[in-house]
């Protein structure tokens, strides 16, 4: 199946897209300055530095220590210029533009110095050039032509270089004078214990870019020259650190500052530089980081991020810029298979025989059970295209809204807080407004873990003087980290943010430090009076919550104190405010606070949920809820049911369909049989593992569409080969309501995109669609969804990326949401009570469970742990108090068993303060933990979103697995064997 | 509580639900009750839900919750009032 790859111009294209480095970061003053440089006139913001303003002439002064993305340095003298009325020769990187300024950048006296500049750094540089991983892709190498160095007059002596010691030019020609031997006390031999990159001090100029990349762009300070003159090096962490034991989370802004080959990507050193790139979007987080994917032929050599993409402007993480090795990993799966019983093993088929195979199965329970009982899960991994086409083909194939989403188990608490109280599911900022934001608080979200790149900039503004609040159970790195501190970290009790939002409500109200004029502006004012009526009530002040949160009285009057009057106020919130029983009321209580601190409606405030996966929001726009048609509009109303039925030429349901957990139960009470699942695994990721297995166990047709036989496929009768977000073209639409194109750099390996199977499935089944391409799916939702209406693939090239609403009253997009007024009207406060969950510890279960994610793995980890990060987190750990271990007799490292009311499994256990005594830990990484045979089958009043983040659970000593994990191991173990298929 | 029945789990789910709006202003609590269950239940939850009420199967149900399910009930599958947002 595969064709040839066009480069195209513009943002997909190959090299068109103007990555000029242009030395310094642009100035933001509003005035300007003129000067003269080389001859020419040129106007900049006052604070440009000369190089900058060199750069805007398109004359790119010589440079080895600058980089557009960090502070300057100084340091390398390269970028030496004169200045008329000055004296000396200053770095045209540290020198601020002046009015009437005139500069040379290249004058004879400057040709020289710079020529010598450059023949010391080359006279402790191995000349190892022709076999080199940076070969054509080397800064010190350009700029070596650059100032036209062709000499070097030195006599070899002290270097870093030579192992042998024997003045040797090159590492190739000291290995034939001493193949075995290291005599030069100078040399240090490469590091490459990470998994992804090198690092060769043999190479390092000490420009510190990495250092400065680490600390500025990363924010996590791993990095640190280590010693002084001719014995500094570039050091991750202490002297017997390498990158690996170091505090290094491999985001790669080091490797990608590098100026040499010092620090350098392996498949750049495997396969050799890219010859073409395009850009996409990463596939893992709701960040929805902009990459250029380097490609040579079809081959992928590596992931950059894109400098120009609004959600990271040039940053990553290791997930994204590393670890896409899953896409050629050997357990991908690339025919279609099918079997008639899951206690047989796979046949694999033809795309047609299994296709036709689902398409008669699916029709049969039809005909047999009814109409409603098939249905469609879709997955926020997949492209806004491929989700819509999956939920119209519930509604208009199958004939019925059984159409649901992994957001389910998410943030569908964030759609129904955000929808009740401001009128739009969404949030209500772009990630640039934080560069405003005074006050930040973080409520039941990880950033550095789960929002990485979002993080290192919410991080810089915090260096910068912004506070910090974090509402959570566990000391995540945010609350102290280098140079970030929290002013307030309030450890809740897991379950109890409604009391704490509620009581920073109440001390807000009660204390007269709501903004009135904002509230009667904007929003319903006897809803107001009702709220405060309610708020005001003793029984919510801190004071009387204490016992039941956990949180100090005065702690938490302090933090709302600082958040109403500290300025600039946003809330950032991730799971650990919708995955409870009280998700929904949360996001209500959050948006409450917002609107009585008037914390809307322009830069620097808002209410941002941090989406767990690349396409969370995207999902839900696209009407993958049962409820709801794609823009949030329920299927009761006629009118829009209208605009579908006469598009689509059907009748559709007009009552709301089932949601993930009521198909689940409606398998067990065998009114539900078949289901279409694209890119989720629900018997991983959804909670009560059990009661999923038996839903998925009584339906007479599972169909799995996925890149690799995930833990649900155990129970499916029909596998979809999948393909990667690098061979379809598409869009994610990020935490921003971003939309992104994602492009595809290469062929699909499965042999059809994704949206194709799906259009092969309903058209097996009458469906009688047409696309030829993702460019007319996404034409039909702009048809179709006012909120939608401008957004086309013409746009998206021209502006690289536009948020929601984009139509006629906002035709490039809308980043600020609520500016003058809300999506609803007016903002409307609603009562926030708190009701405490029915999963209660006791003697049998005295401890709380929380879990959540971690920075090196991503949700049920498929992708992941194929791949390299798994060297960073190859087991789920549970976190424990060490008091609470002492008394259980548990050690660092020992089993143990995690048992609640559902179920239990075994474990390793972690012993740490990180969470508070009566708390313990963990992630869902793992199919073989099976953390969810943990979890209950609560969920949110509201939503049904489960209520992952509270079990109560007992934790013993064990000494391996539990009889459940054996017995799904030997159970996955018999469901994935496969026939060959016959000749 | 993954033992609940599925019955079970209805009864609790309305309850959860008139828990939430119980707390809401006095007046329009029941309505809000059968909006929600308008909006969000598929048919087959509704239709068990009613028949364990005539049967009395969902004894447990809170009054409000039984309320606003008779509101629905009566109302049949109209449009809903609130807006088009979730």
């Amino acid at each position: 199946m595969k064709d040839f790859l066009i480069p195209f111009d513009g943002p997909g294209g190959t090299g068109l897209h103007d990555d000029t480095d242009m030395g310094t970061p642009t100035s933001t003053s509003t005035r300007t300055v003129t000067l003269n440089i080389d001859g020419f006139e040129v106007t900049v913001p006052e604070g440009t530095s000369v190089m900058r303003a060199s750069a805007e002439l398109g004359i790119q002064v010589p440079k080895l220590c600058a980089s557009d993305n960090m502070e300057a340095f100084g340091s390398c003298r390269l970028c030496v210029v004169e200045i008329e009325g000055r004296r000396g020769t200053p770095a045209s990187c540290t020198t601020p533009v002046a009015e009437g300024m005139v500069v040379h950048t290249q004058t004879s006296k400057i040709k020289k110095l710079r020529k010598g500049v450059m023949e010391l750094y080359i006279s402790d540089h191995p000349l190892d050039c022709l076999t080199c991983g940076a070969n054509g892709d080397c800064e010190l190498q350009d700029m070596a032509g650059a100032v036209g160095l062709r000499d070097v007059r030195y006599t070899p002596g002290d270097n870093h270089y030579d192992p042998s010691g024997t003045g040797a030019r090159s590492q190739a020609e000291a290995r034939l004078r001493d193949p075995v031997g290291i005599n030069n006390p100078q040399f240090l031999p490469k590091d490459d214990s990470n998994p992804y990159f090198t690092y060769d001090p043999s190479k390092c100029i000490v420009c510190s870019r990495c250092v400065r990349a680490c600390d500025e762009v990363q924010g996590t300070f791993a990095l640190t020259i280590e010693g002084r003159g001719f014995d500094s090096r570039v050091s991750a962490g202490m002297k017997l650190d390498d990158f690996m034991t170091s505090d290094c989370v491999s985001c790669g802004a080091c490797v990608q500052a590098c100026p040499t080959a010092t620090l350098q990507e392996k498949s750049v050193i495997e396969i050799g530089t890219p010859d073409r790139s395009v850009v996409t979007t990463c596939a893992y987080c709701g960040v929805g980081c902009s990459f250029k994917a380097e490609m040579r032929g079809d081959e992928l050599v590596r992931m950059t991020p894109y400098k120009h993409g609004k959600a990271n402007r040039g940053h990553s993480c290791v997930k994204g810029r590393f670890a896409y090795g899953y896409a050629a990993h050997k357990d991908r799966i690339l025919n279609p298979m099918i079997r008639d019983s899951i206690e047989e093993p796979w046949r694999e088929v033809s795309w047609e025989e299994a296709i036709g195979f689902a398409a008669t199965r699916m029709r049969g329970i039809q005909e047999q059970y009814g109409k409603k009982s098939i249905g469609v899960i879709t997955s926020s991994r997949c492209t806004n295209e491929e989700t819509y086409l999956v939920q119209k083909m519930a509604r208009a194939v199958f004939g019925n809204n059984n159409t649901d989403t992994c957001a389910r188990v998410c943030h569908s608490p964030t759609g129904y807080g955000l929808g009740q109280t401001y009128g739009t599911s969404a949030g209500t900022q772009d990630f640039d407004s934080v560069e405003d934001t005074d006050v930040v608080v973080v409520i039941g979200a990880n950033p550095t873990d789960g929002h990485p790149v979002f993080a290192s900039r919410l991080k810089k503004r915090l260096r910068a003087g912004a506070k910090l609040i974090v509402v959570d159970p566990r000391r995540i790195d945010l609350v102290k980290s280098p140079h970030i501190e929290s002013a307030h970290h309030l450890a809740l009790r897991p379950g109890t943010n409604v009391a704490v939002v509620t009581a920073m409500a109440h001390v807000i109200v009660t204390e007269g430090l709501y903004d009135e004029e904002f509230i009667r502006t904007r929003c319903d004012w006897e809803e107001f009076q009702d709220y405060v009526e309610f708020v005001a009530e003793e029984r919510h002040a801190p004071e009387a919550v204490e016992m039941l949160t956990g949180v100090p009285a005065q702690e938490l009057r302090e933090a709302a104190r600082l958040y109403a009057t500290g300025g600039n106020g946003a809330i950032y919130y991730g799971l650990g405010v919708t995955e409870h029983s009280q998700g929904s009321t949360t996001v209500i209580g959050i948006a409450n606070l917002a609107m009585l601190t008037g914390n809307i409606g322009r830069r620097g405030v808002g209410v941002n949920p941090l989406r767990g996966q690349n396409n969370v929001q995207g999902s839900c726009d696209m009407g993958s809820f049962p409820h709801e048609l794609p823009g949030y509009r329920h299927v009761s109303g006629s009118e829009v049911r209208e605009v579908f039925e006469s598009l689509w030429n059907v009748k559709l349901d007009h009552e709301p369909g089932l949601r993930i957990p009521n198909m689940l139960d409606a398998a067990v009470d065998g009114t539900f049989k078949g289901l279409y699942c694209q890119g989720e695994d629900i018997l991983q990721s959804d909670p009560d593992t059990k009661h999923v297995a038996a839903g998925l166990a009584a339906m007479e047709c599972v169909i799995v569409q996925d890149l690799f036989l995930n833990e649900t496929a155990n129970y499916a009768h029909v596998f979809l080969p999948g393909s990667t977000f690098l061979e379809k073209d598409g869009t994610f639409t990020n935490a921003e309501r971003r939309i992104n194109r994602v492009r595809r750099v290469m062929a699909p390996k499965n042999g059809y995109a994704d949206w194709e199977v799906t259009q092969l499935l309903a058209n097996a089944m009458g469906g009688g669609w047409t696309y030829t391409h993702p460019a007319q799916i996404m034409a039909e939702v702009a048809a179709t969804t006012p909120s939608f209406a401008n957004v086309s693939y013409e746009l998206l090239e021209e502006k690289g990326s536009v948020q929601w609403p984009c139509n006629d009253a906002s035709p490039e997009g809308t980043p600020l949401m609520h500016i003058d007024g809300f999506v609803r009207g007016r903002g409307r406060f609603i009562r926030t009570e708190y009701v405490a969950t029915d999963e209660k510890t006791g003697p049998r279960f005295p401890l709380l469970l929380t879990t959540g994610r971690i920075l090196s793995q991503y949700n049920v980890g498929a992708q992941t742990r194929r791949t390299e990060n798994s060297r960073w987190h190859e087991e789920d750990v549970l976190e424990i108090h060490p008091h609470d271990a002492e008394v259980r007799g548990v050690r660092d490292g020992d089993y143990v068993r995690l048992a609640s009311r559902s179920g239990d499994t075994s474990l390793r256990a972690l012993i740490t303060d990180r969470v508070s005594p009566g708390v313990v830990y963990t992630t869902f990484h793992h199919p073989t933990t099976q953390a969810n045979v943990i979890t209950t089958d609560f969920s949110d009043w509201a939503t049904n979103c489960p209520e992952y983040k509270v079990t109560a659970v007992q934790v013993s000593p064990s000494n391996g697995p539990s009889e459940w994990q054996q017995d799904y191991e030997a159970q996955a173990e018999q469901s994935r064997r496969i026939l060959p298929a016959a000749e | 509580m993954s033992s609940r029945t599925i019955d079970e789990k209805l009864v609790y789910m309305a309850n959860q639900i008139a828990t939430f709006f119980e707390s809401q202003a006095e007046g329009t609590r029941a309505e809000r009750v059968a909006e929600h269950l308008r909006s969000f239940w598929e048919p087959r939850m509704r239709d068990r839900l009613f028949a364990m009420m005539d049967t009395g199967e969902a004894d447990d149900l809170k009054p409000l919750a039984r309320k606003g399910a008779e509101i629905w009930r009566k109302r049949g599958q109209a449009v809903p009032a609130h807006s088009e947002e979730e």
